[in-house]
Parts: C-alpha cells; structure tokens; sequence
C-alpha cells in the first residue's frame, strides 16, 4: 500500500522531511497528489523507493538521487537529476533546462522535449553509466562538456523542419555517446563532435535502453526504430589540451 | 619549434668538491640534472625549485638568477619580453602556478597593531588563559529563554550547526589532483591533531580520508566531481565553490594525464581523462540559484552541516557576499587577488580581482551595516604568510583565516609555481608515483601542525599584548589596528585610522 | 533612504495578459508569484498593471513614494508649474499586510513579514498643459520631468508614469506587497509582476521592480553584466541612471528604441539580445543587413549577462531571454490568455489546465499583444 500525501499547498521542507522520515521507517511507495512547484523530491534519499508524483515538481527535482524511482505525470521543471547517482525518472511530459547536470548514474526518461544545456557534464564511472532519453527535440548546448554516459534524441512526432536539437550540440564534449533518430545538422554541431555511423555494439546499447523506454511510455519499439540513428562522439577526449604555453 | 627563450637560472656546481654521488640527478624531476662523466645541468630546466641544493651531500650546488643583460626598458622587463617569446613559439595561453607574483602593495604590511600600556595592562599569555576556540556557522541575532514551572530556564532557540575551530586557521582548499594523495592525507591528519579544518577542493575525496571526516570541508565545484550523498555527509562543513582569487571567474581542468586509478576513482571519472571544471556552475546563473543548491545541499545532509560558499574577491564582494548570507550560506570564503593556484592563465591571476585586505573589511563593514554579520562567519583566504597577517585579518572582521601556499611551504614547496607541470620535486603538487613518495604524510602533519602550534602561541602573545584573553576581543576589533604609508581613501576603505593617532 | 551602490540582484518573474482585453483583479498574479516565494528574500516585490484606470485612461497616472510629507510637498509645489494635477489622493493600502492564502511557495512557520514602514504613497492624475508642448512632444515632456524629480526633488519617487496603468511596488515578499497594495480590488488586462533577491540593504522602496517610464515596465530576472556601458550608452541621450539597478537600463532602453527611434518592437529585441554574428553570416540578405546594421548601431545597447525580462507597455506584453539562456522562462496559452514566469507551476498554480505550454528560445522574443479592435 503506497503513502499518499495530498501536496496542496504544502512546502518542500515539510514534505521531503516527511518522505525521508516514512523512508527510513520502511516505507517503499509514495503517491504525491496536487504536487505544485515543490523543490528537491528524492533528494538526498539512499532508498530504492518509488514516488509517483501527479503535478509539477518543483527545481532539483531528484538532486542527489541515489536509488529511487520518481515517476512524473505532468511536465518537469529546471535541473532536474542533478548530480544524480542512481535511480530513475520518468517524466510523461516535457522538462526543462539544464538536466542531468553532472549526473553519473541512474536514467532520465523522458516523453517529451527537453531545454537547453541537456546532459550538460554528465559522467560516468566504470559500469555506473548514466542515461537520458527524450522523446522530443533538444535546446542549444545540448550535450555540452559531456564527459560520460549515453544521451538519446528521439524527435518523435516532430515535422521535418524542426532541428532535432539546438545550436552548439555537443559543445566542448569529451565522453560518452549521443544517439540521434533521424539526421543531425552538422552546422549546429559543436567543433569537439563528429558524426558517426552506428556499430553492433551501439545497436544492442540502443535496443536495451529504448525497449525500456518504450515500455515506460506505451510506445511501439518498432515504429520508433523505423528511422535509422546516427551517433554523436568527441574528436578527442582531451580537446583542451594544446592550448597552453607552459 | 626550437625555444629562444634565455634560461631563467643557471646551476652552479663547484665540481672540485663534487663527489659525482648524483644524487641531485636522482632528486632533480624537471630533467635539469644529467650525468655523463659529471653532472651536467641543462639551466634552461631548472626551475630553482631546490630539491638538488637540499639534498646534495656536500652543499656544491647553487642556484642563481641568469643575470642576462637585456637592453634596460622599465616597459619591456624580461619577463615580457620572454612571455612573448613563449606565445610566438606555442600559440597558447600562459599558464602558471601558485599566486600573484606581482609587486603590489600588500597592505598587511601597512597595518600594525596596538598594545597595552600603564593605563590597561596586557597580559601574560604563557601562563594565564588565552583563548583561540572559534566556532563556524550561522548564529541567530539573540537568544529566546523560557522559565518553566519549576523554575528552571531553558534555552528556546536551536542554533543551526556549528563547527569548532581550536584556532581560527583552516587550510585551504586544494584538490586531490592538484595535490597528491600524500599531501592531501598530510593536511587531514594535521587537520585533526590541531583541531581545524582541512579542505577537500573540487576533486573529490579519498576514502583514505574517510576517518578524518570531522575535520573536514568537502567541496562542491562545478564540475562535481566525486560529489555524491556519501561525500557530502563525510564532512565537518560543506562548501560551494564560486571562485578562486588566483583565477576569479575562470574554470579549470586537470589534465588527463594527472587522472590515474586513484584519481579517477575518487573524482569518478574514467583515468586519461581531462577533469573539466566549467566556469560557472550550471546550475547557478544567478543568486537565487545558490539559495536553490544551498538548500538542496542542506535537504541531502539533513540540516546538520554549515554550508559555506566561497568566492573570489572582486569589485562588488559586499554586495555579492551579503546576497550569499542572505541565500542561506553560513560560511563565506573571500578569497583575494594573491591567492594561489595549481594552474591559471598568468593573464588572470596578474590581472583579475583585488586585494583581500580591502574586501574583506568591505564584506565585514556591509554585513554589519546589514545587521546579517552574525548570520555567517567570513573565512579570509589569499595569501596569509604569518600570524601577524592572521591578527590583523581577524582585526578586520574575519572569524578565521585560510591558509594554503603557507601550509605547502610548510610541506617543502619552494614557491617555483611549476605545479601545473605535475613535476613537483617535493611530491607535492604530482601524481607521479616516485615523486609523491617523496612526501611522508605522517612526517608532513606534524610539520603543518608545527606550523599552526608556532602561530597559535604568537596569536596568544598578540591577544595578551593587547590586554584581551580571547579571540572574540580582537575579531572585528579594526580599533586595535592602524595604519602607515596608506592615503586617506584606503584607510577609510580598511576602517581603521593612521597611526599616530589615539582612540 | 536611496543606496548610493550598485545592486546586483536575482528573481522570479511572472505575467499574464488578456488579449481579449479582458480585465482581471490581482488575486491571480499574487498567487502566482507567492508560489516563488523561495526566489525572492523579502527585500523586494512588485507589480505593473494595465488596464487599471479606464475612467482616467486620458491622464498620465504618477505613482509617487515620498520619504516624509515634507517630500511631499516640496514635489506639489514642483509640480504646479508643470502639470495640470487633475485628482490626487493616497494610495489604499492595507499596512501590516501579509499574503494569508494557502501556497506551497512558503511555510508559514518559517515566519512572515508583514509589509510595515511604507514610504508616503500618494497617486496624482495628470494633464499635460498645452502650452507646454510646443517644442517637445507630450511624452518627451513627462519623460524629461520624471527624470528630473528623481534626481532633484530631493525623497520623491516617481514609481511610474503611464496612462491608465501603475506600479506597485516595496520592501517586502511581492505575496504580502500584492496585499499590502490591496491589488485584488484593481483590474488590469495585463499583469506582470517580481520578486526579488537584492543582494543589499533593506530599505528603499523606489528600488524594488518593476521599473517604470511612461507606460514601459520592465520585471528582470538575473543581472546584466553590461549595466557599465549600457548606462554610458543611455547617458548622452538624456536618461540619467540614478536608481543603480540593473533594470533600469532596461526601461530606457526600450523608451529610447522603441519610442524615440522608432524601431518596431521585435527588432528593438534584435538590438538588446543580438543574435550571434555565426547566426547573422547564415541570413537572407535583407535580413542580415537589417541585423547587422542593428548590432553595429545599437553595440552599446546589448544586454549581456543572463536575464529573463517581461515588458509590459498598454497594448501588449514582451518576454525575452539573454542570447545563451541563462535564466528560465515558461510561457503558456489557454484561450486568450498568454501567461509568462520562472517557473511553470506559477503558471500552473492560477491556470491547472493549458492549451500549450513551452519555453522560448534565448534571445527569441514572445509577443503577446491585445487583439485590434481593443481599446485601451
């Protein structure tokens, strides 16, 4: 039987207090109702529990997240799965700017768009890799300083003229691997990144983290895969290396 | 592209006494020393970093300025010259080590500090209390009592965490990477015999570190590296870094080649790759951002650490700084214009920021003027050498001072700002395994806690001189200090008044 | 009471308008931004509505904040040579205010500060006599006068100066300044509003947002790194930057382009977050002659630094980010509304159900504007 916590105008110092004190009593399952804005739900909790939050979370949404399962049935906001370690996120919506900011474990899912700065600095770290799948378009700087884990771009549902990501893709990245459904501009990609075509490995990579999304969002693994990929990787993993006079 | 740069110094070795023992090969890490029927130094690698000098058995090496005659310009010194030359053979950016090397005017040095006299009397620190105890954290404006029914009084207000200090000097913050793992394990243990603090910098901490955690401060940069619920909790005080004196407003990166196994796991990165430390925080564009990660830091360690925040000492640090009390930090870091570094673009480091002496009696002044000065303690980094720089620091308005380029000197380092090279001599600032051996982290602590003993007796002598028993009596006390050779402008700016004059 | 030091300061920011023209009270905005709450740190709080005079929708509406009644005095003696002062009378407030409703942006334990120690709040109706504008234009006039009693008349305070439209705005949570203003009696087919993170001294009512000229107002999240300039830019035309904040560049900025140049309003956005000269290269022609012309022109004008800003003037509404995006902005649409804040769920905590929702672009203006056939 999950707790429920009617949200309603509750602030995020009470209810994150009440999650971690139900969380170390044993509790595994949460349903927050008429969530609004509440800052840092999941933050700094060790558990493998899983919160299913109805409404918009507030900034640092899973912050430090080390463990659970946060389920979003409504778009996210800034900063979300900050400095993340383990766990998951599924958002059935759109998020914002800068996610996954140095996360280096766990999965972000997400149904719809993300903003600008996406996976910016994410790490990764023997097999903790971290992973973020959108189903929707990207901003600018997606990808930017990327150093480690996978990031996905689906462009689901978008019309032929909408870039799948912004200017700067992949800026100053020296790590890790950017998949793309579809084509990618190579005008709006950053000068650290080239695209490449996909290997047998990358497939397998792919096939397991979108079967899985696919289930999170009731969606047809063949239909999203009717459109072939392309990958994004760094030119070097020390691109700032001959720059200075020593 | 062959260099034409002249060397900087020229090794002298007076061959006759030489006994060929090539020790000074052995020792010398920047490749200067080779043997072929002698020791033969090749001066354009010397760095004077003295390790040959040190150790050579008969005292025949010496080192001296290359005394070279340019054609006298007071505008193109040599070094700009050379500097250029650098540029023109590279096409880079100049790099350098340790702080601002430049001759402006430090204004420690213009201050001095009363003492007592016939009309009150000073006290003997040796043999009566002199107390140095300070405590790091957010104190409310005034305390709320109640009596209960039987009469008993209780205290109402619940302070927010605070860390003991047994003396108002911490060591700064300088990351495993920068440093080596010994030197790092050095400043921890030195940390808890003498009861402050150590810092952690950006880069993550050892687990060897893990039973030191009472003393102390993991940091939280930019690039986050190794920064984790686990890290966060193992730490007296958790610190935000904003800036850098040395580099205000710049990032850094470790190079991949410093990013061994042990680095990489504690900074958890793959080993080989540059650890890229961005500019900003990206998650902070503005100041109600760091209110935002203030408090996720908080929600993460359950309101039981001070957080603190550090930044570079630039033109608005009052107001900066008063944003950051305001935000929620308990704790902030100004770190002036002569701080050290591992590693800065020379450009920034001679050129950005200013005088810690000046922002910190701004920072003081504005949170007094404020009434938020009790809300924080204000740490004052950037080149303290001595305990009279310390005195007069805590005179200003710090709560306690940050020391770094002192406590590596304390360690051996010679100042020869190579740490960007990897190569140090001392095994200090190198990951090379052979170099760090070099570096005995026992024999280390008990030379930085020599080091803090040395200056703690002076702090007493000076508390005592000045009649007072008790570091609180001298913290902010600007009327103990005055000034000499300062216009009329910096002394009004410091708060205090020339000397000459009385009270 | 004025700080004579520049003030860098942080923010939310949220708006709505009606392009219906349709007039709400203020219950919404204040809702909206007291969900912000934790953005803002109680020194400061603000809002510009429009729409709120129509019986006197002729007359410049003058806000004013006095430090004492002798202020007071000494600006209606300035402005009777100056102004045809057609009604005044005291602002309505409702001292020792605090914003009571329920919100998940504050916890009531945490404490509340009621809105005390208001300046002398007084609004004056304005006409401009004839004879006045002979030389000047009616706008030019007030713009000049406004200028001049924030700098000379020594405590007075011209919080804003536009027809049929007003600021309201102090020291304080902008939840319990709403109250304070007693803004659910207003309606306004255009809301903005700010809550602020000054990093300075409390105490100076004139310095909280928005900030007005005319019937620009300007709410600003984040700090413009190029105030320097932009204040030197301004200068030579007349604008004299006396409130140190930021901000303030901004509403002249716009007076000087939009008003005085003449530049439609999404190219004055052009000049103010430029595009990238790599984007500018890669334009039509005609495009980037217009864009380059605009960048080489109008240099001291770019804002740089992050910042998110809504405009508001009587016929529409302005939301723009810095040219990389450095602060948030959401914006939303439900039938004839258009909503813009930090954050979605201020928009969510006033209108649940949306029909579109999303985030601009950096440096990539969203125009909100009444339908024609509105009369203001």
């Amino acid at each position: 039987m999950a707790m429920t916590i009617d949200c309603k105008g509750m602030y995020y110092r009470k209810l994150n207090k009440m999650i971690r004190n139900a969380v170390e009593e044993g509790e595994t399952e949460f349903v927050l109702d008429n969530i609004n804005g509440q800052r840092y739900i999941g933050n700094g909790i060790n558990e493998k529990v899983k919160i299913t939050i109805n409404g918009v979370p507030g900034n640092d949404l899973a912050m430090f997240m080390n463990g659970p399962t946060l389920i979003v049935n409504a778009n996210a906001q800034d900063t979300i799965a900050n400095t993340m370690n383990a766990g998951e996120i599924i958002v059935h919506g759109s998020a914002g700017d800068v996610l996954g900011y140095g996360m280096r474990g766990g999965k972000l899912y997400i149904k719809g768009n993300v903003g600008y700065r996406t996976g910016i600095h994410m790490k990764e770290y023997k097999k903790q890799i971290p992973a973020i799948i959108a189903g929707g378009v990207a901003g600018d700087f997606c990808g930017e300083y990327m150093a480690g884990g996978i990031l996905i771009l689906l462009g689901l549902n978008k019309d032929d003229d909408t870039p799948i990501a912004g200017d700067y893709f992949g800026t100053g990245m020296h790590g890790g691997v950017i998949y793309v459904r579809g084509d990618v501009d190579e005008s709006t990609l950053g000068k650290e990144v080239s695209v490449l075509e996909l290997d047998k490995k990358d497939d397998k990579t792919l096939k397991k983290h979108l079967t899985e999304y696919c289930e999170h969002f009731g969606l047809n693994y063949d239909d999203v895969m009717r459109k072939p990929f392309v990958k994004l990787l760094p030119v070097s993993t020390r691109p700032y290396g001959n720059m200075y006079a020593y | 592209m062959s260099s034409q740069i002249p060397p900087e110094f020229t090794v002298e070795i007076d061959y006759d006494k030489c006994r060929r023992c090539r020790r000074c090969v052995m020792n010398c890490s920047f490749g200067c020393m080779q043997f072929k029927d002698k020791v033969v130094p090749d001066h354009k690698k010397c760095v004077a970093c003295h390790r040959c000098v040190t150790f050579c058995p008969e005292g025949v090496i010496t080192i001296k300025k290359n005394e070279l005659a340019y054609k006298e310009s007071a505008n193109w010194t040599p070094e700009m010259r050379q500097n250029i030359l650098k540029q023109a053979e590279t096409g880079g950016i100049l790099l350098s080590g340790m702080g601002n090397p430049r001759p402006q005017q430090i204004l420690w040095d213009h201050m001095l500090i009363d003492a007592c006299q016939v009309t009150n009397p000073s006290i003997d620190p040796l043999r009566e209390p002199m107390e140095l105890r300070t405590y790091l954290g957010r104190k409310p404006n005034h305390l709320e009592f109640t009596r209960g029914d039987n009469g008993d009084i209780k205290l109402e207000t619940t302070l927010q965490p605070q860390v003991k200090l047994d003396i108002p000097i911490v060591f700064a913050a300088m990351s495993y990477g920068a440093l080596s793992l010994n030197a790092h394990k050095a400043l921890a243990m030195a940390a808890k015999k003498s009861g402050t603090l150590m810092n952690t910098g950006e880069g993550g901490l050892h687990t060897d570190l893990y039973p030191y955690a009472s003393n102390i401060t993991v940091q939280v940069a930019s690039g986050r590296f190794g920064v984790h619920s686990e890290y966060l909790n193992t730490s007296a005080t958790v610190e935000i870094k904003i800036g850098q004196g040395a580099k205000p407003g710049i990032g850094g990166h470790l190079p991949g080649e410093k990013v061994g196994d042990e680095i990489s796991k504690t900074r958890m990165i793959p080993a080989g790759t540059d650890a890229l430390s961005p500019a900003p925080h990206h998650d902070i564009y503005s100041i109600e951002d760091l209110s935002q990660l203030i408090y996720a830091i908080k929600e993460a360690t359950d309101y039981t650490k001070p957080v603190g925040v550090k930044i570079s000492a630039v033109h608005n640090v009052a107001a900066i700084a008063s944003g950051i009390v305001r935000a929620g930090a308990d704790i902030v870091t100004i770190d002036g214009f002569r701080g050290g570094t591992g590693a800065a673009p020379m450009v920034i480091r001679d050129n950005v920021g200013i005088p810690i002496e000046l922002a910190l009696a701004a920072v003081d002044q504005r949170l007094r003027d404020e009434g938020i000065r009790n809300n924080a303690s204000i740490l004052c980094a950037g080149s303290i050498r001595n305990s009279g720089d310390v005195a007069k620091a805590i005179a200003l308005g710090a709560d306690a001072v940050v020391i770094g380029t002192g406590a590596l000197i304390a360690l051996g380092c010679r100042v020869c700002q190579k740490c960007y090279t990897g190569n140090c001599a001392w095994g200090i600032a190198t990951q090379k395994p052979e170099l760090v051996r070099r570096l005995d982290p026992q024999l280390g602590a008990e030379r930085l806690s020599n080091l803090l003993t040395g200056w703690g007796y002076e702090l007493q002598e000076i508390l005592g001189s000045l009649g007072v028993n008790s570091i609180e009596s001298l913290r902010g006390s600007r009327e103990r200090l005055r000034g000499i050779d300062l216009d009329e402008q910096t002394l009004d700016l410091l708060g205090i008044k020339p000397a000459g004059i009385g009270q | 009471m004025r700080c004579n030091c520049y003030i860098p300061s942080g923010c939310a920011i949220s708006g709505m308008m009606s392009e219906s023209g349709e007039r709400m009270d203020g219950n919404a905005i204040i809702k909206s931004i007291a969900l912000m709450h934790d953005r803002s740190n109680g020194l400061g709080g603000g809002f510009a509505a429009y729409g709120i005079y129509p019986r006197r929708a002729n007359q410049y509406a003058f806000h004013m904040m006095f430090d004492n009644m002798e202020a007071k005095e000494k600006c209606e003696e300035y402005f009777n040579g100056t102004f045809d002062v057609v009604l005044d009378e005291e602002m309505p407030t409702r001292p020792g205010a605090v914003f009571e409703e329920e919100t998940s942006g504050r916890y009531p334990e945490y404490g509340t500060q009621p809105i005390t120690k208001p300046p002398v709040l007084w609004r004056y109706f304005i006409d401009v006599p004839e004879n006045k504008t002979k030389f000047v234009s009616e706008r030019e006039y007030v713009v000049e006068k406004v200028m001049d009693i924030n700098s000379n008349v020594d405590g007075a305070f011209v919080a804003s100066s536009g027809k049929n439209m007003g600021a309201f705005k102090g020291v304080g949570y902008p939840e319990d300044i709403g109250v304070f203003y007693k803004l659910d009696e207003y309606k306004a087919y255009i809301w903005t509003s700010h809550g602020r993170f000054p990093t300075n001294t409390p105490g100076w009512w004139g310095g909280a947002h928005p900030f007005c000229l005319l019937d620009w107002s300007i709410v600003h999240n984040g700090e413009i790194s190029s105030y320097g300039i932009n204040k030197r830019y301004l200068e030579p035309f007349g604008y004299k930057l006396e409130l140190r904040t930021d901000t303030e560049v901004v509403a002249y900025l716009f007076d000087l382009l939009v008003r005085r140049h003449k530049l439609p309003i999404e190219l004055a956005v052009k000049a103010l977050a430029a595009p990238f000269w790599k984007d500018i290269d890669k334009m039509p022609e005609n495009e980037r002659k217009i864009v380059t012309a605009i960048r080489q022109v109008y240099g001291g004008g770019l804002l740089n630094g992050p910042f998110s800003i809504i405009l508001g003037h009587s016929r529409g509404m302005v939301g723009f980010n810095d040219r990389i995006k450095l602060r948030p902005m959401t914006c939303a649409r439900k039938d004839d509304m258009l909503y813009m804040a930090s954050e979605e769920s201020a928009i969510r905590e006033i209108a649940p159900d949306l029909d579109e929702v999303w985030s601009p672009r950096a440096g990539t203006a969203i125009v909100g504007e009444l339908n024609e056939e509105v009369e203001t």
